[in-house]
């Protein structure tokens, strides 16, 4: 780090030097260097845990670093808290938006601003923004009935209206479809020629390539390398970021689909409350041997579709839903388990896992009526857990710090390896995953999702419902699209492409994406290509 | 004085304690905690009020030491439940259980000495009215006090930034301090705010519904406004009406039972609870609305990361 001497001082928007954080024992950020000249798009790459939160929460000035410097323009400074990186001019869009449901877009973007508190006033501000921009907003929409791309939009209008010199983006993309991806390119890169420097993270290596100058490539809290990414590769990337080479997965052809082993029929489910999602007509079918994908924006019915098919919500009628040829649409989830279904949902602490619970009983707790004669005549069978949850432990690779810990001392990624082992150890012949991956570092996300491959190979019926089009492509026989509450027929993987399954993730009707992809696309962009339109296509008829 | 005027007095007089302290709790809710320690601030309003008043003779003092009691009491519960972090169920629970012993202890040389009554406010003129002046302008200062709060209340929460911030941190606490507001800060000053309403409405049990001190006064007026709050779900105009329904059909049950109509008494008694929860379950219908105003974050802790 000698260029700092060859540069002048002052070319620089923000230095990030020699920042340490430490979280007791645990060293988040160590000695690291950043630095961004004005209207850079910068990347910040790394796995799960490798400091770049900790290091946007610092600049932001939500964290207050151990040791070294910030430097703005050139300047020495202290951002001790939000409201101070906001005055020199930091914006932050956040990973997990930091918006709040029971409120206005415009009383969301108030609580961001400094000066006096004028709602009308501040609404035409909104209106202007977001003309100027191509960022539709309605000020009096309430936060809870938007898309996820609305309400990164609302987040964004919140950053510019407070015309900043550097905007932080943390994970940007990975709610938002293809379509709106490309939008949000399309306004950074002309945030980028007005003059304001961005910092962006992300781990998707394609859209950093695309669209960043520099990236800086973090690896347990340290730089390991600062690079341009248009000379990389994306697999240079990730091995930078890795530190090892990720093992890509093997998807050779497997065998030929069997008999259907779990299908929806018409599957129609009133929403659970003013903020669920209703399912419209929902059929499915998924067969031995074949891998059937679910892709979709988050929050377009998927946990509700993952409820009714696990029988945590019964269905109206049992035809409704069959396992194995079975109609069991208003049996429960033991009963399913019974018929050879298993399920992983979401949510692993709290849902798939008892957090304060030993993973012995976290066993248990899918297993204790299933078969496998874990429990006795009303009685555990301790010795058998513990055998079931080591041979797990064994088998998937879950790193623990001791023998049998509680599951919530377990990283994401080595929870869910977990969940998902104690339901393949089974060796169920359906398998529902709700997404399988999220939140998991590259090296358990490949071995979860050759898991899965294998065990499809082996003859099982395997839906997984994601987010992640990377992952769908890389693992599914079919694809599937939910949008609102309704899916679309299953496509084999080789005959439908991206754009398409953005304009079905967007709403699109069926027909219209499928003959005249193209001019959607063109026409889309302009209205962020959301989930909006879905909405008044619905009012309409 | 007609008998109409008198039961209206005595309606205003008994649903006045209980907007105090479910109106204080409502903005403490909405913030994002739930203290259920309101009986027990309140009835530590009581005592102090009372005594306050008794040692001084001025019942301004006793308004002020009933609300510094309250606030007192309150500040404990936020030391516990915003930097101790403790559970804000059983700290509440114990709140009220600690607030009833320790205004028995207090209250001991106190029980059966004659108290000082507040005084009504005369306004000339329109208190001289015939049926109008002493129904609306015939009252002392808290009666007064708990409308105005009630109003301002609806004006702070719905039309100013501090109400949006309070409101911001009960929907989600995560986000209002990744925006970088002070959550624990906001949730202190809440807490104090409804300790005050209960130390209030404490005191005013003691200086103007009944002025003398009897242990355990407030005889469950502090559950009574904190099941109002949720009934009302968190808006302040129906914590009001809910207040005046439940004072109403009280009041109107005693005079029943004193004209000795033949209905049971403690179908009497329990007639107030089940027509208010009626009343304000039919007004809530909307659920959208209930959902928008009920604090997502009610009862959980927070800590900040550093």
């Amino acid at each position: 780090m000698t260029d700092a001497q060859a540069e002048p001082v002052g070319e620089y928007l923000l230095e990030a030097l020699d920042i340490v954080k430490r979280f007791g024992d645990f060293t988040a950020n160590d000695r690291v260097t950043l630095r961004l000249p004005p209207g850079e798009i910068h990347a910040l790459l790394g796995e799960n845990g490798a400091g770049k939160s900790t290091l946007v929460k610092i600049v932001y000035g939500a964290l207050q670093p151990t040791g070294g410097q910030l430097r703005w323009g050139g300047e020495t400074v202290e951002i001790p808290n939000p409201a101070a990186a906001r005055r020199l001019g930091i914006g932050m869009v956040f990973q997990h938006f930091s918006l709040f449901d029971a409120l206005t877009v415009a009383e969301n973007i108030a609580l961001a601003l400094p000066g006096r508190f004028d709602l009308v006033s501040l609404a035409e501000r909104i209106a202007r923004v977001s003309a100027e921009y191509g960022l539709p907003l309605e000020p009096t929409a309430l936060v809870a009935d938007l898309s996820v791309g609305e309400r990164q939009r609302i987040e964004i209008v919140r950053c510019l209206i407070q015309e900043p010199r550097l905007l932080i983006m943390d994970e940007p993309t990975a709610v938002l479809t293809p379509q709106e991806a490309d939008q949000l390119f399309v306004t950074l890169r002309r945030l980028a020629g007005e003059g304001c420097a961005v910092l962006y993270i992300s781990h998707r290596l394609e859209e950093v390539k695309q669209l960043c100058h520099h990236a800086t490539i973090l690896r347990h809290g340290e730089v390991v390398a600062n690079v341009d990414p248009q000379a990389e590769t994306a697999a240079s990337l990730a091995r930078l970021m890795v530190g090892a080479d990720v093992h890509a997965v093997n998807a050779e052809t497997h065998a030929p689909a069997g008999p259907p082993m779990l299908a929806a029929v018409s599957l129609s489910l009133p929403a659970d409350g003013p903020f669920g999602v209703a399912l419209r007509d929902v059929s499915l079918e998924v067969r031995a041997g074949e891998v059937v994908a679910i892709a979709g924006v988050a929050g377009n019915g998927q946990s509700e579709l993952f409820e009714a098919l696990s029988g945590e919500r019964p269905a109206p009628v049992p035809e409704a839903i069959a396992v194995a040829g079975e109609p069991c649409g208003t049996r429960d989830v033991t009963a399913r388990r019974r018929l050879g279904a298993a399920f992983v949902p979401e949510e692993r602490l709290g849902h798939s896992a008892v957090p304060g619970f030993v993973l012995s009983d976290n066993v248990l707790l899918t297993r204790h009526a299933s078969g496998g004669g874990l429990v006795r005549v009303g009685v555990v069978d301790r010795p058998g857990i513990r055998a079931v949850a080591e041979r797990v432990t064994q088998r998937f690779d879950v790193r623990t710090s001791r023998a049998d810990p509680p599951a919530q001392a377990l990283s994401g990624g080595n929870l869910q390896k977990f969940v998902v082992g104690r339901e393949l150890d089974r060796e169920p012949a359906v398998l529902v995953i709700n997404q399988p991956t999220w939140g998991v570092d590259a090296g358990a996300a490949a071995l979860i999702r050759q898991v899965l491959l294998d065990m499809a190979e082996s003859g099982a019926a395997v839906l997984i419902i994601s987010q992640d089009l990377d992952e769908i492509f890389e693992i599914a026989d079919r694809i599937a699209v939910i949008s609102r509450g309704e899916l679309s027929a299953a496509h084999p993987a080789g005959e439908i492409d991206r754009e398409r399954i953005g304009l079905l993730m967007a709403g699109a009707h069926e027909s219209a994406a499928h003959g005249d992809g193209a001019g959607c696309e063109a026409a889309n962009p302009r209205r962020g290509g959301s989930g909006r339109g879905a909405g008044d296509g619905e009012a309409a008829a | 004085m007609t008998a109409l005027e008198a039961v209206l007095l005595t309606i205003i007089t008994a649903s006045t304690p209980l907007l105090l302290a479910a109106i204080g709790e409502l903005v403490v809710e909405r913030s994002g905690v739930l203290n259920l320690g309101v009986e027990g601030m309140m009835v530590m309003g009581a005592v102090c009020g009372f005594a306050g008043a008794h040692i001084t003779g001025s019942a301004a003092v006793g308004v002020v030491a009933g609300l510094g009691a309250g606030v007192a009491m309150s500040l404990v519960f936020g030391f516990l439940t915003q930097t101790l972090v403790t559970n804000q169920v059983a700290t509440g629970l114990a709140l009220t259980l600690f607030g009833l012993g320790l205004s028995g202890l207090i209250g001991e040389s106190f029980t059966g000495l004659p108290g000082v009554k507040l005084t009504a406010i005369h306004i000339p003129g329109l208190s001289d009215l015939p049926f109008v002046g002493p129904v609306l302008f015939g009252h002392d200062v808290l009666v007064y006090a708990s409308i105005a709060i009630t109003v301002l209340v609806a004006w702070v929460l719905t039309r100013t930034r501090i109400g949006l911030v309070i409101r911001a941190t009960g929907g989600n606490h995560h986000s209002a301090h990744a925006l970088g507001y002070n959550v624990v800060a906001v949730r202190y000053a809440c807490i104090a705010f409804g300790g005050a309403c209960a130390g209030l409405a404490g005191a005013y049990l003691a200086l103007a519904y009944t002025p003398q001190w009897i242990e355990n006064m407030t005889a469950g007026r502090g559950w009574i406004a904190l099941a109002l709050v949720v009934f009302a779900t968190w808006a302040p105009f129906r914590v009001a009406v809910g207040a005046y329904l439940f004072g109403t059909v009280w009041i109107m049950g005693l005079y029943v039972q004193g004209i000795g109509i033949g209905i049971p008494a403690q179908l009497l008694a329990a007639l107030p609870y089940l027509v208010t929860i009626a009343a304000l379950v039919l007004i809530s219908g909307n659920r959208v609305l209930t959902k928008m105003n009920t604090p997502a974050c009610i009862g959980q802790p927070f800590v900040p990361d550093r």
